[in-house]
């Protein structure tokens, strides 16, 4: 066997939050951030006698997963006992689903490294979230506010082979998920966390190898790092003669290494059974077609239907695409001022631009999408000109406001009286006498330099279109 | 019940149930412990020589399906009532033993 002769082969479990006003079996927010056990009540602490009731819209949105995806959908769905021991976990046993998950099936398209691959999908099942638990010195403190959140799991099959598509693969599920309105995938809030299942064996080899599990990763940058050193350290183990043991492993980010978990503390026999306490779910065809109506335009059909309708190039409308949040904003822009070129320009350049040098998501920004048609509108119409819109942009970016207001109260309007800036031309041409007889004598790059200094003298306020007809016939060439 | 040595359950492993409830068990209660729950799982060994195959299997006991809730939010435990049971707690947080990793 040739020394580079093993390939990987990853599945990936990706939990991700649902986004809802509740938690899942009980009337508390399901919100992040609060003070430690602030949204707690006797069903998400698991005080005995408290009855959990399912929440329809986290089934809802678990469905509309499934159908973004392409998954099965279960006519007659249950929950079930996961039974463990943790102190996360209140009641012992996390309600979860077993043999009757919502979705079954389904797949997704990813592209890593210029090919395509469909990853098919083993199900999609509905969970509740355990809580935070914070390590102190000789001891731990429990947060239960996130107990109970909604959690869909999401199983792929073993269909990954390497970092890349891994990555590939999050990335256009997290795309899916947030078009879907089906989860904000907010990484820093924990909104998205994957255990990873990897093993190697020879290439071109069909049988399986032994398998390893990292548990609980919560950045997409962190599954690559892990994944790249864990396939390593398999076929280093390999190749060393050794054997890989099934285990769960963790991934350190700092050492930037997995190393074995305690077996022992980990040792788990789920005894799944039927939750007694809450009833099958059942969903009818009609109600299923109902949501189906409601599935909201993909990224990919989004992508062509900007292209067809805004006449945008296919390239740009993937720029826009990519990020609903900034797709959402496009279009709002384009509608308002009704140039959608100039509304992918801005856009594309610097909107982007800003949000990417602060590391902002669209949604914070301060430039709403009806202001930055209006300053679209006083390009056109020529009232300021491209720079000065730069600058505009640049103080709405800062501090928010109306376009209109801010150009009237800085006085920034464009100069358009053509006897103001006739006389400047005439100033300029006094002051540069060299260029101008240039200009004269058939150069004609000289006319860019004295239109700067028109622009100069008029503190750049001047219609440069205006600046060039005024000095071409003061020089006499029109 | 019926003879129970004719249908002899496999015996439990008291000690690794134990571990999993996370429960400390004297030898004493271990033996008794096993005894008994070896007897419940004679009794489950009877069931299992029905013929089951043309039963559905019941979940619940009642036909009913479908008991869901808006999602509206609605006001849960002041955190002093959350935390009034908890042997330990401080700054909001439930305190229990270091988890080990």
């Amino acid at each position: 066997m040739s020394p580079s002769a093993f390939e990987a082969v990853i599945g990936l479990e990706v939990h991700v939050q649902l986004r809802t006003e509740t938690k899942l079996f009980c009337a508390c927010p399901n919100r992040f951030g609060a003070e430690p056990n602030t949204l707690v009540c006797p069903v998400c602490l698991g005080l005995p006698g408290a009855l959990p009731v399912a929440n329809r819209e986290a089934i809802r949105l678990t469905v509309m997963a499934g159908l973004l995806l392409g998954c099965e959908i279960h006519r007659i769905s249950r929950f079930d006992r996961k039974s463990y021991f943790y102190p996360d976990m209140p009641k012992n046993f996390q309600i979860s689903q077993y043999d009757r998950p919502l979705c079954l099936g389904g797949g997704l398209e990813i592209e890593a490294g210029g090919t395509h691959k469909r990853v098919r999908l083993t199900r999609i099942h509905l969970e509740e979230d355990v809580g935070k638990s914070l390590h102190f010195e000789t001891t731990s403190g429990v947060d239960f506010n996130r107990a109970g959140a909604p959690l869909m799991e999401i199983v792929t099959e073993p269909d990954l082979s390497s970092p890349d598509e891994a990555m590939a693969f999050l990335l256009a599920l997290k795309q899916i998920l947030v078009y879907g309105g089906i989860s904000d995938c907010n990484l820093e809030q924990g909104n998205l966390r994957c255990d990873i299942n990897c093993s190697v064996r020879p290439a071109g080899s069909s049988a399986l190898g032994v398998k390893t599990e990292i548990k609980n990763m919560n950045t997409f940058k962190g599954v690559h790092r892990a994944l790249t050193y864990e396939i390593d350290r398999q076929i280093r183990v390999l190749r060393g003669g050794g054997t890989i043991r099934q285990e769960t492993r963790r991934w350190d980010d700092d050492a930037g290494a997995t190393d074995s978990m305690r077996s022992k503390e980990y040792a788990h026999d789920y005894r799944y059974f039927p939750e007694p306490d809450l009833l099958p779910v059942e969903l009818t065809e009609a109600q299923i077609e109902t949501w189906r109506a409601d599935l909201p335009e993909l990224p990919a059909a989004r992508r062509a239907r900007f292209v067809r309708e805004y006449h945008l190039p296919d390239y740009d409308a993937g720029v826009l695409t990519a990020d609903k949040g900034v797709a959402d904003y496009f279009e709002a822009v384009a509608r308002s001022c009704g140039n959608p070129k100039a509304a992918s320009n801005w856009v594309m350049t610097d909107v982007l631009r800003v949000l990417g040098e602060q590391g902002m998501e669209i949604g914070h920004i301060r430039v709403t999408p009806e202001a930055l048609a209006k300053l679209i509108g006083l390009v056109e119409r020529r009232v300021i000109n491209m720079p000065t819109a730069r600058e505009v942009f640049a103080a709405l970016f800062e501090h928010g406001g109306d376009p209109e207001t801010l150009v009237r109260e800085r006085g920034l309007g464009q100069v358009s009286d053509a006897s103001a800036i006739d006389a400047l031309a005439a100033q300029a041409i006094e002051a540069h006498p060299g260029p101008a007889s240039d200009y004269r004598n058939g150069k004609a790059a000289a006319l860019q330099f004295l239109i700067g200094q028109v622009m100069k003298l008029s503190r750049g306020k001047a219609d440069p279109r205006l600046a060039a007809e005024a000095l071409k016939r003061r020089l006499g060439i029109n | 019940m019926n003879n129970p040595t004719e249908t002899k359950a496999p015996a439990m492993n008291v000690e690794h149930v134990a571990h999993l409830v996370r429960m400390e068990l004297t030898p004493d209660e271990t033996e008794s412990f096993g005894r008994q729950l070896g007897r419940v799982l004679e009794y489950i060994g009877q069931l299992q020589q029905l013929d089951v195959a043309e039963v559905e299997p019941t979940a619940h006991a009642v036909p009913v399906r479908n008991v869901l809730r808006e999602d509206r939010t609605a006001p849960g435990l002041p955190r002093e009532e959350a935390l009034a049971n908890a042997p330990l707690a401080r700054q909001g947080l439930f305190i229990v033993p270091r988890i080990i990793e």
